[in-house]
């Protein structure tokens, strides 16, 4: 082919092109800008919130809600802090991190793969479903017994009720997004000559990446959800245990640490799901 | 049966590539033998495709031109394998089609690239899955003679619409297909555009001396490209006309304005228009 004709598609495929950056620092500072600004709103947030807390708690505010009992964030905030020089506190933490990490890798690997298979083969969903939509709706307080009863060790039983947490939301959503793979997408793989298992790994499974990705931030969000649930039963240690504890013992102050605790960790975890899934669906953010 | 094509002599002003001088193609033979397609069962029953036969030479560029839901993609998808016919066989080369395969490249209207995958990686898919390891060169080969090298390692998303089907057109020749199926394939491009991929898809076509079955409903494009145009009409889909083309190569988009592409035009035209009037005719009986 001549050399003429190609530079003449790539004259065209200039117009074609989204406008390129030429202004690249700009688009960078502007960037940064809009970054910052949006951090700067999520930070007067939180202080208005905190604020309205103090203020609540310091007049003692009576309206259908009450809060004369409530812990003002100071108090909080110096509970907080002691905490935070016990070591006592970061083995809670640790041994609540090490719970949820077995149970959400766990139900990471057992909901994806059961979310793959029902989603492709229709004896595994029908097999499946039942199972799925009867266990989902039962919370995970209500597991505490039967977990108990079934599991060995007090450990594992814990572990088991952060696994079901993360489970279903993981199952469902691998499931939505195997659905979702367009048949189009299917069809052209076969032509091009992909056999099943082909077709599976290269076609399916990235199609229902960003679901399958939905699905496991939830999990994670889920999973700390369930963590006190679970840490009832634990006797010594745990940040749900921590709570659980202080309410036992009508540590106020401690109540609201433990859940502010349970509410960072959980954002933290998920946060670090998004950043851990964020280089598969990089292709979805190049997409005009 | 196969148009009889007058060669002339390229106009000097031309800016297409002169074709290498052209071997007879060995390959692509398509024989589309008594073929029926029944969709539904019962009285829901409708014939998608009435009882046709059609006999398409290597490396024959035959268009089936029609109205929507005049069969001309069901027909496209029996020769592709995604549709069984209810009645009668397809072969290609003497094999019988029984199921998609990487010998029979296929466009879609659109849409149809790997979004997860880069440009280079979409082409390259067919030979890696055929356990090639050369299919990155390959890719690049057919990515240059498309004109889009240069973006090999962008995503689909990134291209226009005009790009991702000169892909996609890259991505079905990569397995060195005998036949080429299009399905209306530049339908959802903006006119300038599409004249440009048509005369590019000529290019390739006079480059490979494939055979090529192109769907469409656009009476222009079908002359254009084609040597041979099937006319097909609607309930039950069926071809009505089975029309030579036989107009000098290589064609430019001023060929639409001479004598014998607008008496080709009118014959076509013509023969839609008694088809659509006895269809009204027996509707109103």
């Amino acid at each position: 082919m001549s050399v003429e004709a190609n530079l003449d598609l790539g004259d065209v495929d200039e117009h074609e092109l989204p406008a390129g950056s030429p202004h690249l620092v700009a688009d960078l500072r502007d960037k940064l800008m809009a970054t910052g600004r949006s951090w700067g709103v999520r930070v007067f947030a939180v202080l208005i919130g905190l604020g309205l807390w103090y203020w609540a708690a310091r007049v003692h505010l009576d309206f259908y809600i009450r809060f004369d009992n409530v812990p003002s964030p100071v108090i909080v905030g110096e509970a907080f802090w002691r905490h935070l020089h016990e070591t006592k506190f970061y083995i809670h933490i640790l041994v609540s991190m090490r719970r949820i990490l077995f149970g959400y890798i766990l139900a990471a690997v057992v909901g994806i793969f059961l979310g793959l298979i029902m989603g492709r083969s229709r004896f595994a969903r029908d097999f499946l479903t039942p199972y799925i939509e009867l266990l989902r709706p039962i919370p995970a307080v209500a597991w505490i017994p039967l977990a108990i009863l079934m599991w060995p060790t007090e450990e594992s039983s814990i572990i088991y009720i952060t696994f079901l947490g993360a489970l279903f939301p993981i199952v469902l959503n691998t499931i939505h997004g195997v659905e979702q793979t367009p048949e189009v997408l299917v069809r052209a793989a076969q032509s091009l000559g992909a056999r099943r298992v082909q077709i599976f790994w290269h076609v399916v499974i990235p199609a229902a990446l960003p679901s399958i990705a939905a699905g496991l931030a939830i999990g994670m969000g889920v999973s700390w959800f369930s963590l006190l649930a679970g840490e009832i039963i634990s006797g010594q240690y745990g940040i749900g245990y921590f709570t659980w504890n202080a309410y036992s013992l009508i540590i106020y102050p401690d109540i609201v640490v433990g859940m502010l605790m349970i509410g960072l960790l959980g954002t933290f975890c998920t946060y670090g799901v998004r950043l851990l899934t964020y280089p598969l669906l990089a292709w979805q953010r190049r997409a005009r | 049966m196969v148009a009889q094509v007058v060669k002339l002599e390229k106009p000097a002003h031309s800016t297409l590539p002169s074709p290498a001088p052209r071997v007879p193609p060995q390959k692509g033979h398509v024989l589309i033998n008594r073929v029926a397609v029944i969709f539904g069962r019962g009285a829901g029953a409708h014939a998608a495709v009435e009882e046709t036969s059609l006999d398409i030479a290597p490396g024959e560029f035959v268009c089936l031109l029609g109205p929507s839901g005049c069969g001309k993609s069901t027909l496209l998808n029996c020769v592709a394998g995604y549709v069984a016919p209810t009645r009668g066989s397809v072969t290609v080369d003497d094999v019988p089609v029984t199921k998609p395969g990487p010998d029979r490249g296929m466009v879609f209207q659109q849409y149809s690239l790997f979004p997860w995958k880069t440009v280079l990686d979409n082409v390259a898919f067919g030979p890696r899955v055929a356990g090639r390891h050369d299919g990155e060169a390959i890719a690049r080969t057919f990515l240059d003679m498309v004109g889009l090298s240069r973006f090999a390692k962008r995503y689909p998303g990134e291209l226009s619409g005009g790009m991702q089907q000169r892909v996609g057109i890259a991505r079905a020749l990569a397995n060195y297909p005998s036949v080429l199926l299009m399905d209306e394939p530049f339908g959802a491009l903006d006119a300038q555009t599409r004249v440009m991929m048509q005369e590019n898809l000529l290019r390739i076509w006079s480059e490979f001396g494939i055979t090529v079955l192109f769907v469409t409903h656009d009476i222009d494009e079908a002359l254009f490209l084609a040597d041979r145009v099937l006319v097909m009409s609607a309930s039950p889909g069926r071809v009505i006309a089975d029309l030579a083309v036989p107009l000098a190569r290589p064609r430019s988009p001023e060929i639409a304005t001479e004598d014998a592409f607008i008496r080709l035009k009118r014959q076509c035209l013509e023969r839609i228009r008694v088809e659509s009037m006895r269809a009204f005719d027996q509707m109103n009986q």
